[in-house]
């Protein structure tokens, strides 16, 4: 085994780096010198920023989401569209549907899909918190924009069942040929309902 | 250690950011899990969603071990079978289902009902007395295999209209009358004689219910409580569609 090259506040950092989404044993190291070397630039404004995040950030008690205030910004924004609500499963799901901005609309996020392969039902999702949120008057159409999977539709198909008897319009999110796409190289049920679903040119 | 062979994708459980453990009934391997590297990658992630059948390569140093697949689409059908309630929650139910199994213990005459079933999941018509059937050719790999070929107290091969609750055993109409009240009705669709006899008709979506209800008290008895397990709450939902689903297309 390796003898480690650092002390062990070091090497304590590198493997709470080596934790993170896209980093391994080995950028975490690299990640972990380049703060080094910055300390004043950049380790500690990091360290004050997490810092400050651990201590404020809370998550939404309306729709799931995290920010430093509860209700969060989305969920306190007046100007958005208080007639359609977006169901995701987690909240990179809704951060990534306000980078599009095609809609400027209030979300709810599920906190997962339903899967029996990992033990995760009905009760395990807040459904409770959307139906509720769903019973709101000025709420028209709720749109399930989950994952393009089986456990992601299976969930569609069962939000669709228990919002049913509410007075608001249920829809998903379109399927087909994504940007940069190549036919040969996509499944056959991407590309049929790519056909089905055709749009004039 | 290495094989290859053709499989039906079960589930499959995320490990790190881009692999997963896959779950395949595969045809000469029975339910047999492996690691998939870049399974969630652009390539594999939409060959490793259930319901697809894949060409399965698994490689071990040793036979104890969990091993990697390769996999290929063979037939990728999830993306048709999740515009369809009906198919998702048949492919949820055979999924529970077929974690009845042990692992390993090779079930080719269930992979055959299973390959069917998944074939036609999204097809109303013929969806629900396949399903009926995967239970069956389940129940019979579990070891409690229905005998509905003849009358268990006269040998007759005609006009099977019951099913002893005990045995599993088919009794004609005339010889199970004394104990009509005792016994489970066996509808026509499940006799050879009413597959491919004369005058053999598609099944009502009354003879549809009763071959659910007939599936699901041996599989009460012989597998969920046995084994402390529940239906899988997917059933109860596919066999109300099911059984909608026959209803309005009968009436159309």
């Amino acid at each position: 085994m390796a003898r480690g090259v650092a002390g062990p506040e070091i090497e304590r950092l590198i493997q709470l780096l080596a934790r993170l989404p896209g980093l391994g044993p080995r950028s975490a190291r690299r990640a972990s010198l380049a703060l080094l070397q910055k300390r004043e630039g950049l380790l500690v404004p990091l360290a004050e920023a997490m810092r400050v995040a651990a201590e404020r950030v809370v998550v939404c008690s309306t729709c799931g989401n995290v920010d430093t205030s509860d209700p969060c910004a989305v969920c306190a924004d007046p100007s958005r569209d208080p007639s359609i609500l977006v169901v995701v499963e987690d909240v990179s799901d809704l951060w990534a549907l306000e980078r599009a901005g095609a809609l400027h609309v209030r979300y709810h996020v599920l906190g997962g899909v339903l899967s029996a392969l990992d033990g995760i039902g009905p009760e395990q999702l807040d459904i409770a918190g959307l139906i509720a949120r769903a019973q709101d008057p000025a709420v028209r159409e709720v749109i399930v924009a989950l994952p393009a999977t089986v456990d992601g539709q299976t969930t569609a198909h069962y939000l669709t069942e228990a919002l049913a008897e509410l007075p608001v319009s249920v829809t998903r999110l379109a399927h087909g040929v994504p940007v940069g796409g190549e036919l040969d190289y996509l499944d056959e049920g991407t590309l049929s309902a790519a056909l089905k679903r055709r749009t004039a040119v | 250690m290495e094989w290859t062979d053709q499989g039906i994708v079960l589930g499959a459980r995320s490990h790190g950011e881009s692999a997963a453990i896959v779950e395949l009934l595969t045809r000469e391997h029975g339910r047999h899990l492996g690691y998939v590297n870049g399974a969630r990658g652009k390539r594999l992630a939409a060959v490793v969603q259930p319901g697809n059948t894949v060409a399965a390569t698994w490689r071990a140093r040793t036979d104890e071990q969990m091993g990697t697949f390769g996999l290929e689409g063979v037939a990728l059908r999830s993306g048709a079978l999740m515009a369809s309630r009906l198919a998702l929650y048949g492919l949820a139910t055979m999924s529970a289902h077929l974690r009845h199994l042990p692992e390993r213990d090779p079930h080719p005459a269930l992979y055959v009902a299973a390959e069917a079933l998944v074939s036609h999941l999204d097809d109303p018509d013929l969806a629900p007395r396949l399903f009926v059937a995967f239970e069956l050719a389940l129940l019979a790999e579990l070891g409690f295999g229905l005998d509905l070929g003849r009358c268990a107290l006269t040998g007759a091969e005609d006009d099977l209209a019951w099913v002893s609750p005990r045995s599993g055993r088919a009794v004609s109409r005339d010889a199970g009358a004394p104990w009509a009240d005792k016994l489970l009705p066996l509808p026509p669709f499940l006799t050879a004689r009413g597959r491919t006899g004369e005058g053999a008709q598609d099944p009502t979506p009354e003879e549809i219910a009763l071959g659910i209800a007939l599936t699901s008290h041996f599989l009460e008895r012989a597998v969920f409580a046995p084994s402390g397990a529940q239906a899988p709450p997917e059933r109860l939902r596919l066999v109300g569609l099911a059984v909608a689903t026959a209803a309005s297309r009968s009436e159309a």
